[in-house]
């Protein structure tokens, strides 16, 4: 038997592989630890225009199943991105997904621009970070807000655009199809969710930014869920992200409609589990006679029908 | 003594020297060594033992009933002897992960990574060193001594703890031909003016080319002081809270002085080890 096909089509894009780290959680210090071209595509941190030191430590915390973090976006630029980052990553055959935010539409529009260079092979707009034009309410968090973002970015690139959720809004379908109609090629569920912890000795906050990211697997299930509804509601490819750390962890995802998926925090526990989900991707499709990962995408079987 | 494969052997990127693994370790024991430490001694394999004095370990800690320690602990290197196969920690149980190693037992695994970070740097103009640390700062300079003793360099380790009994590594380092001075808070030695006074009446004799030092705000403010008096330099070994360890999440900054401005560096990455001179106490 021929070894399985584990490549994906995310849009326009073929990925030799489903999985690819999520960005914040991925930098060429991974390189140490494995060979970074077996993953299927490289998402680098968020990127912002101008230089930022970024928040006040402690910037993590460890919680039941999963962690908080208030890293704050510290960004070398645009600058260090296009004379150091992009010509780094180019060397790699993987395709390179950048990571761009602002918090305001002109910002964005204008370093989606400032990105599209060659070697880079889509955009991630981080639509979830905080807006400082509507309150510090994240774009994502309504779809007034992700569609004119999305507007704006369109007409910036012809690159392919992704749009990476919040977990945080109440209405996920309504923002996803709000992406999808203003050019989204992809739709990414999800980023993290705002959580808080407080050290009870001293009642103190365990984030120096008072509030952070939930992630871990702890939170799989918000994501997965995410994953199932925008699958269902959108024709563009949805990617997964959030909680994802085993091989049924990745399979829940491909099976709720995930085109593909991200790894984040597991890396943080195991930095070599990105490789090792590959491999056992591979092994899981030989054993069960899979020869294909469409046999596998949007399989979900619901009793009784569809249920969205 | 068998050496045990690492959870996935996959090469590093084109390009790249290999400078830590992901591995499984053996515990070998896991001892307390007084009231407040205990020394972990791991059978670990060859690729995590390329290991210099002053780098870490991330340790994936075993979870202690009722807690649920998630990320990795950053620890320090206590002992490495590749040719032994051995790997050790000396730790002060003060959290759920520290809690989660101490119930460790001689046969049970531990998944570590490693080496990371920067170590210390021995140039040769240092002949003459001086360590200065407390608690369990001691453990992280422990291997420095020993890199003293191969390659020739007077040393003068001075050992702070709370009473006398309670400092660390005082044999280990006499062992590594150091000379041990033992300062505690009981007697009132390990007070900075009483630091001070020993430390200048040493540098008036010209026995101190450089200082190393770990962990302690007072200590670092101290050394900084005297170092800027004397010329003295020195590089100190640092922590922070860290979620990987390698670089990737910068949680773990510091702010450190580079000429007029104040930079973040991450400790896991570029430190744990830093000039005295441009680290911020």
């Amino acid at each position: 038997m021929s070894p399985p096909d584990l490549s994906v089509k995310v849009g326009e894009l073929t990925f030799a592989n489903p999985i690819m780290p999520a960005s914040g959680t991925f930098s060429e210090d991974l390189s140490d630890v494995f060979d970074l071209d077996v993953l299927g595509a490289h998402v680098l941190k968020t990127i912002m225009h101008g230089k930022r030191a970024g928040n006040p430590t402690p910037r993590v915390c460890d919680l039941q199943g999963g962690m908080l973090n208030a890293i704050g976006i510290p960004s070398k630029g645009i600058d260090d991105f296009r004379d150091r980052m992009l010509p780094y990553w180019s060397a790699y055959k993987a395709p390179l997904v950048v990571s761009i935010s602002a918090h305001s539409m002109d910002e964005f529009a204008r370093l989606a621009a400032e990105v599209s260079l060659p070697g880079v092979a889509a955009i991630e707009a981080n639509i979830s970070c905080p807006n400082i034009e509507a309150d510090g309410n994240a774009f994502a968090m309504r779809p007034d807000t992700t569609a004119e973002v999305m507007r704006r970015l369109r007409a910036e690139t012809d690159l392919p655009l992704w749009a990476k959720l919040t977990p945080n809004t109440g209405e996920p379908v309504a923002v996803a199809m709000a992406a999808e109609a203003e050019g989204a090629d992809a739709i990414v569920t999800a980023n993290t969710a705002l959580g808080m912890s407080i050290d009870v000795r001293t009642r103190q906050p365990r984030l120096g930014n008072v509030m952070g990211g939930m992630s871990g697997p702890a939170v799989k299930p918000i994501a997965l869920r995410m994953t199932y509804q925008c699958a269902h509601a959108c024709r563009v490819p949805v990617i997964g992200c959030g909680g994802i750390a085993t091989l049924d962890d990745v399979l829940e995802f491909l099976i709720a409609g995930a085109a593909a998926v991200q790894v984040g925090t597991a890396t943080f526990r195991s930095p070599t589990v990105m490789a090792r989900l590959i491999a056992e991707l591979s092994d899981w499709m030989q054993e069960q006679g899979v020869t294909s990962l469409g046999e596998i995408i949007g399989s979900v079987q619901i009793p009784g029908g569809e249920a969205a | 003594m068998t050496l045990i494969p690492s959870i996935l052997s996959v090469p590093p990127s084109p390009g790249v020297t290999a400078r830590c693994a992901e591995a499984r370790a053996i515990v070998l024991s896991n001892m307390p060594v007084n009231g407040e430490y205990r020394l972990l001694t791991l059978d670990a394999p060859a690729e995590v033992l390329d290991c210099a004095p002053g780098q870490f370990f991330q340790l994936l800690c075993p979870v202690p009933e009722g807690e649920h320690p998630f990320l990795r602990r950053p620890m320090s290197i206590y002992g490495y002897d590749a040719h032994a196969g051995q790997l050790q920690f000396l730790y002060k149980i003060a959290g759920a992960g520290t809690r989660g190693l101490a119930t460790l037992r001689a046969g049970d695994t531990l998944n570590v990574l490693g080496p990371l970070g920067q170590g210390f740097t021995m140039p040769d103009a240092w002949q003459n060193l001086m360590l200065v640390a407390r608690g369990v700062g001691l453990a992280t300079l422990a291997p420095l001594a020993r890199m003293a003793q191969q390659q020739g360099r007077s040393l003068t380790a001075i050992c702070s703890a709370r009473s006398p009994e309670l400092a660390m590594s005082v044999d280990l380092f006499r062992s590594y031909g150091a000379e041990v001075i033992v300062v505690h808070d009981e007697d009132g030695s390990s007070e900075v003016p009483a630091l001070e006074a020993l430390i200048e009446a040493r540098i008036a004799a010209g026995r101190v080319d450089a200082f190393y030092t770990c962990g302690s705000r007072r200590l670092l403010t101290m050394l900084q002081g005297l170092g800027q008096k004397h010329g003295i330099p020195g590089e100190i070994a640092m922590e922070q809270q860290m979620a990987c360890g390698l670089g990737m999440c910068q949680a773990c900054v510091r702010p450190f002085r580079e000429g007029n401005e104040v930079v973040h560096r991450r400790v896991c990455r570029e430190g744990p080890v830093f000039s005295i001179s441009e680290a911020i106490a």
